[in-house]
């Protein structure tokens, strides 16, 4: 089973609004998501809350399909408490790409998007605190890329900080 | 240390208003765990803070990434440890959605009490510490008291009594033992009168009123706009519960309520997870007095392989919105595993909760977001 297209009011405004910034509108296993060119997001998900009452920001996330040239999935997800309704904002970007933060939108944004640089090195452009949050600061690398092992570790940060000599 | 330096302090500088940095935790009782907040204070007003955590982060996204389907399963349980039912019926949910499969009804049935059972324990140990932190001494020995009762149910059960692995994608590994009824329904016979003392204890006491009203504010508005969820938004006036919204496991066969309050202060967030707690043991009488035969495990391949797609399911834990985002490639392994936590979610209005009031405030406001450092660190 692949994805469907989604009809629906929301989708079709949405088409309206932003014509080809939008790739993809569809729906799977009963879920709505549309995909969009990366600086398209933040004025959807403006639209979204300021237009179609998408008043709350579950989520961002990346996922990271190594072997593509726009390696990153940037995935937001928002709820409308009005509409009872969940749709998710998709956009591909390359390695290096800055998105424009959404903090300006939601201030959920904030720690989200440290989290998705924390483990992706995905910088977001005009984020107000733009550190780490889950590893320590000064570590080396992002863990949840898939090019980053599950035994790897910051062998330097290791031994200069647990005092753990082989660095593992 | 502040009175150390204050005795080092010549006097002219005692009078000057400067910001005083102070650092609370990682190692403090009423962190709940590993939090570490950075105050700045000016005398006994806070004007900010910052939350530094990660202590207890373990990559728990990235070994699901390394380990198969059913594999992770146990995973989750560590992360909010102290509902971890719960947090297991979310990813197996999100793992059946992507299967396209459903528990059989009797498996529902008794997922539903389980979790219901563990939302208690969890509000259970939410209360006691809270209580502990503002100073009340008692309650937390009650509270423990009865979450023993609900412990010994799961360990019946499972065999685990915290980290219980209850439920398996696509239904139950086990079948219920032969007095699970009987033991049930005399927890919910014994437990809403144990509810009426924690209440008889706190509710009307003035000092508890006193520490709690009117302190660590969040609106309605605030709340959305820093997506916080749980019995903090219904503490706040929104009538918003996953359970009765979107319901899943067979929620919509349940009468029950959703609390809400109207100030969004910690007094209010304590009414609305007592009552959360009666609301409880009223789903759970329901549920057990209608347990179906049948199986307890839908059809599902021995080696779970999801085809390729994404899915974002969510479920109403005590502490709010827990939400899965899986990622299937088609492969024996997930491809990503995201785990929405409400804690962390939350813990970010910290912040705005506290800033402009007093210091020993702070305590109280960490109380009542009931967080779990091991589901903020993952």
């Amino acid at each position: 089973m692949a994805a469907t297209p989604w009809e629906g009011d929301l989708a079709r405004e949405l088409k309206e609004r932003f014509g080809d910034q939008i790739g993809e509108t569809s729906t799977y296993l009963g879920q709505n998501f549309i995909v969009a060119n990366p600086e398209a997001v933040v004025p959807i998900l403006e639209y979204l809350k300021l237009e179609a009452d998408f008043d709350y920001l579950v989520d961002i996330t990346a996922v990271d399909w190594l072997k593509r040239p726009e390696r990153f999935d940037l995935v937001y997800i928002v709820y409308s408490f009005h509409r009872n309704e969940r749709v998710r904002v998709k956009t591909h970007i390359s390695d290096g790409y800055k998105p424009e933060t959404a903090v300006g939108v939601h201030l959920t944004a904030n720690w989200l998007e440290r989290e998705v640089f924390d483990m992706f090195g995905i910088e977001f452009a005009g984020h107000p605190d733009m550190r780490r949050i889950l590893m320590p600061e000064e570590w080396q690398g992002h863990p949840l890329r898939k090019d980053y092992s599950i035994i790897q570790q910051d062998q330097c940060w290791v031994q200069e900080n647990l005092g753990i000599e082989s660095g593992q | 240390m502040k009175a150390a330096s204050d005795a080092n302090m010549p006097d002219a500088t005692f009078l000057d208003s400067t910001e005083l940095v102070l650092n609370m935790g990682p190692q403090h009782p009423s962190t709940h765990g590993v939090l570490r907040v950075i105050l700045k204070l000016d005398g006994e007003k806070i004007l900010g803070t910052d939350c530094v955590i990660g202590y207890l982060h373990r990559g728990v996204e990235k070994i699901a990434e390394n380990r198969t389907w059913a594999q992770f399963n146990p995973y989750v349980d560590r992360m909010d440890y102290v509902a971890s039912v719960s947090n297991g019926l979310g990813y197996c949910l999100a793992v059946e959605k992507l299967l396209n499969v459903e528990a059989p009804p009797r498996a529902q049935v008794v997922r539903v009490i389980l979790t219901e059972l563990n939302r208690i324990a969890s509000h259970l140990v939410w209360l006691g510490t809270h209580a502990l932190d503002i100073g009340a001494i008692t309650p937390v020995f009650y509270c423990f008291r009865e979450r023993e009762e609900a412990l010994n149910i799961f360990e019946k059960y499972c065999g685990a009594r915290l980290t219980t692995h209850a439920f398996r994608i696509g239904g139950l590994q086990y079948e219920t033992y032969d007095t699970f009824e009987q033991d049930v329904k005399a927890f919910c016979d014994m437990f809403p009168p144990k509810v009426d003392e924690y209440e008889e204890l706190l509710t009307g006491n003035r000092i508890w009123k006193g520490r709690l009203t009117n302190v660590g504010v969040l609106t309605a508005d605030e709340c959305k706009e820093y997506g916080v969820t749980g019995p903090l938004l219904r503490a706040a006036g929104v009538k918003w519960d996953l359970r009765k919204a979107q319901p899943y496991s067979g929620y919509e066969k349940y009468d029950f309520e959703i609390p809400i309050r109207q100030n969004g202060d910690t007094f209010d967030r304590y009414i609305v997870r007592m009552q959360e707690m009666r609301q409880a043991v009223r789903i759970i009488r329901q549920a057990v007095e209608s347990i179906p035969e049948g199986p307890i495990m839908a059809k599902v391949p021995k080696v779970i392989k999801p085809p390729v797609g994404e899915a974002y399911v969510s479920i109403e834990a005590p502490k709010g919105e827990l939400g899965y985002y899986v990622v299937s490639d088609g492969g024996v392994q997930p491809y990503r595993v995201r785990v929405r936590p409400p804690s962390f979610v939350n813990l970010q209005a910290l912040d705005r909760m506290v800033r402009g009031g007093l210091v020993a405030d702070i305590v109280a406001v960490i109380g009542t977001l009931d967080i779990v450092l091991g589901e903020v660190d993952r």
